[in-house]
């Protein structure tokens, strides 16, 4: 007549294992959300400066001020005498695109399920996952170098076992900590000139978006969202960063830090900062567009709406530290200059 | 101890002394001073204290000068009140179908989501995210709530053909069995999408964790026509709901159909609940302690507890919003959080106290 105790206790412990999967899923997204993409697959001219140096894999960054990224496995099982990896397997969509763009792109035999930049990388994409890894998947492969973000330790030290040599481009903090990766992969794969070149005009690149900044006495503001529900970025992050180097001001570093850097904003919070730009960073998989914003209730009125400076970015390039990180920030510039050209002289 | 005779022991003193009306006028109040805390308090918009004088005039034929832009009252009437009054709606659902689960089943333990709603809702809401995000982008109507509200509907209709089929609507163990099967399949199938495609799992679980924050005027009026609907049911059975805590058998023997009371009432507290969930997310807790709450100060007759959970459920889920909204302001704390975080002593205290009254 009464319920067994039994099957409450199961109930309940079932739930609260749905409930501790939610919060570690959640955990790793907040860790590790970013992937790689890279195309940006162009090259001036030898630029080098520092990049001779860099052709031996120990000593694996060049000025570049990175603590986030090293060498693992490249340096310590593979010095300078080895010979070039030529079965690469990339598990970081970010480690992808470098790859690609420095021209490693043939040296590359598979790449993780993310990888869908450039289309040769997507069309090597595999079953394979960074984010849960099959070692013995990868390892079948054979390959002789494998990429990571470094967010799956465990994975490092099987390969470590299986004597695989791997290396770690962990998620970026500043630009900086991009080009470092791009010529420790240089150095890696034995494309140090292309790397160098890369980097360059990457530099060359981004300088000149900047300086096509019109100047203005109050920095704009910016709203970048990750999703509907109003997550959103500080600019503790790569992407705050990146707007950063624009003369952004983010709305989200009013929250304190103790919310972390990806924080969920409240909505009567973003209506009253009425931010001059609005980026939109989840267009490709949660379908935001700039009419769907201009649509929520009481948000019609919001400066970016009227002015057009609701921007609809690329969700991978965002997530991402590549050498696309150039286009996002020339289309974010011309955001910029449209929402400037919009407001009064003075 | 026994869990599985619901609140029979704090039943008469407080319900008697408090007479039969005398709860009403009081759980009135409560809600109208939770809406009015709420609408009153949040991260942005005027002085708290010139909300109501706006509130009042913006009424018909009532014009006051409360001193509030037009840009504030866009942020009150716009964002705020749309989820004041969601948060209202969804507490006194869960509450309501959480005390008619109870009762139903005879077990102060279970929740709205005993038999798979919220495990349904959430793998509908994920295979939208996971399969189908970029090919709906342009429908005029957002899928995910849709297949949100079928797919709770759907997997708590399998776990009632589920548990009929081994022992029959009579007996509630195998429902109740059925629906943990039920509920470890799906939240397998989700987890199974959601690791295949980890690209969405941050927008899949903010999606299921709790969406009062984005609540909006549409939200209110997709999730109304169910809740009333499913409230009127619920609110019709609560004498047989009565009937039913002292035995299937027992009922029976005083006429009251049983088995069609069990599917009617899980039907419709299944279909509100689905309803919520599909524009809330999931937010635990609300459906188990408010109807504890109301039988501890009011006792626990169906015929006065499920309309006090009404009431309470909607004036308990408005002011546990308030902290999610003010905490970590300009950043959003998870109601879920905020009603464990209440839920869980509260149980404790619960647990104790009836121990004192045996």
């Amino acid at each position: 007549m009464v319920p067994p105790i039994e099957a409450e206790e199961l109930f309940m412990r079932i739930k609260a294992l749905v409930g501790i999967v939610a919060g570690l899923s959640l955990l790793a997204t907040a860790c590790g959300d970013d992937d790689t993409t890279g195309d940006a697959a162009d090259t001036g001219d030898a630029a080098d400066e520092t990049v001779g140096s860099a052709t031996t894999a120990t000593s694996p960054d060049i000025g570049a001020t990175t603590p986030a990224t090293e060498l693992v496995g490249a340096a310590t099982t593979e010095p300078a005498t080895g010979p070039v990896p030529a079965r690469i397997i990339s598990l970081s969509p970010t480690a992808t695109e470098m790859l690609f763009a420095i021209g490693a792109g043939d040296q590359v035999i598979a790449v993780d399920n993310f990888s869908n930049f450039p289309p040769e990388a997507a069309a090597k994409m595999t079953e394979l996952s960074g984010y849960e890894p099959n070692v013995e998947a990868i390892a079948g492969y054979e390959p002789d170098l494998v990429a990571t973000d470094g967010t799956n330790p465990a994975l490092l030290e099987q390969l470590d076992s299986l004597g695989i040599p791997h290396w770690e481009g962990a998620v970026a903090i500043t630009l900086d900590d991009t080009y470092a990766q791009i010529e420790q992969l240089g150095a890696a794969t034995g494309h140090v000139a292309e790397a160098a070149e890369l980097v360059a005009n990457m530099q060359a690149d981004i300088a000149e978006v900047i300086a096509g900044i019109p100047a203005i006495d109050e920095p704009l503001t910016y709203y970048h969202e990750l999703d509907s529900s109003y997550f959103s970025a500080t600019s503790d992050t790569f992407i705050g960063f990146v707007y950063s180097q624009l003369g952004l001001r983010n709305i989200a570093d009013q929250v304190e830090t103790s919310a972390g850097p990806y924080p969920q904003l409240n909505a009567e919070f973003i209506i009253s900062a009425d931010p001059d730009l609005i980026f939109l960073a989840c267009t490709k998989y949660c379908g935001e567009t700039a009419e769907s914003v201009a649509g929520r209730d009481g948000w019609g009125e919001l400066s970016a709406v009227t002015t057009g400076g609701v921007v609809e970015m690329d969700d991978d390039i965002a997530s991402r530290w590549g050498p696309r990180v150039v286009d996002y920030l020339q289309q974010a510039s011309e955001a910029v200059n449209l929402v400037v050209a919009t407001q009064p002289a003075g | 101890m026994d869990l599985t005779a619901p609140s029979l022991t704090v039943d008469g003193a407080a319900a008697r002394s408090a007479g039969r009306i005398g709860w009403y006028p009081a759980a009135v109040g409560v809600v109208i001073v939770a809406v009015l805390l709420g609408v009153m308090i949040g991260p942005a918009g005027p002085a708290s204290w010139r909300v109501p004088l706006a509130v009042l005039d913006h009424l018909p034929l009532i014009s006051i000068d409360s001193g509030v832009t037009a840009a504030e009252w866009n942020i009150i009437w716009e964002v705020r009140m749309p989820r004041v009054v969601l948060a209202g709606i969804v507490g006194s659902m869960l509450s309501l179908a959480g005390a008619s689960y109870q009762g139903v089943f005879r077990n102060p333990l279970v929740d709205p989501y005993l038999l798979g709603a919220a495990a349904g809702a959430g793998l509908g809401a994920t295979i939208v995210f996971t399969v189908a995000r970029s090919s709906t982008a342009d429908w005029p109507v957002d899928p995910a709530p849709a297949m949100a509200f079928v797919f709770a509907l759907g997997t708590v209709a399998l776990t009632y053909v589920v548990g009929a089929a081994f022992g029959g609507t009579k007996s509630g163990v195998t429902l109740v069995l059925a629906g943990v099967a039920m509920v470890s399949l799906t939240t397998a199938i989700q987890t199974f999408l959601l690791q295949r495609h980890s690209e969405v799992v941050r927008e899949v679980y903010s999606w299921i964790l709790g969406r009062l924050s984005s609540a909006s005027w549409a939200d209110v009026r997709m999730v109304s026509p169910y809740v009333i609907g499913s409230s009127i049911v619920l609110l019709l059975h609560r004498r047989h709901l009565d009937l039913l805590r002292i035995g299937d058998d027992e009922a029976a023997a005083l006429g009251a159909p049983v088995a069609r009371v069990r599917l009617v009432v899980v039907t419709a507290a299944t279909l509100g609940t689905a309803a919520v969930v599909a524009v809330s997310g999931l937010i635990g807790f609300v459906g188990i302690v408010v109807p504890h709450m109301v039988r501890l100060i009011a006792g626990s007759s169906y015929r006065q507890l499920l309309p006090l959970t009404i009431a309470f459920g909607a004036a308990f889920l408005i002011l546990a919003d308030i902290p999610g909204r003010v905490l970590t302001d300009p950043a959003e704390t998870p109601i879920g959080v905020v009603t464990a975080l209440l839920g869980a002593p509260f149980f404790i205290v619960l647990l104790r106290t009836r121990q004192v009254a045996r």
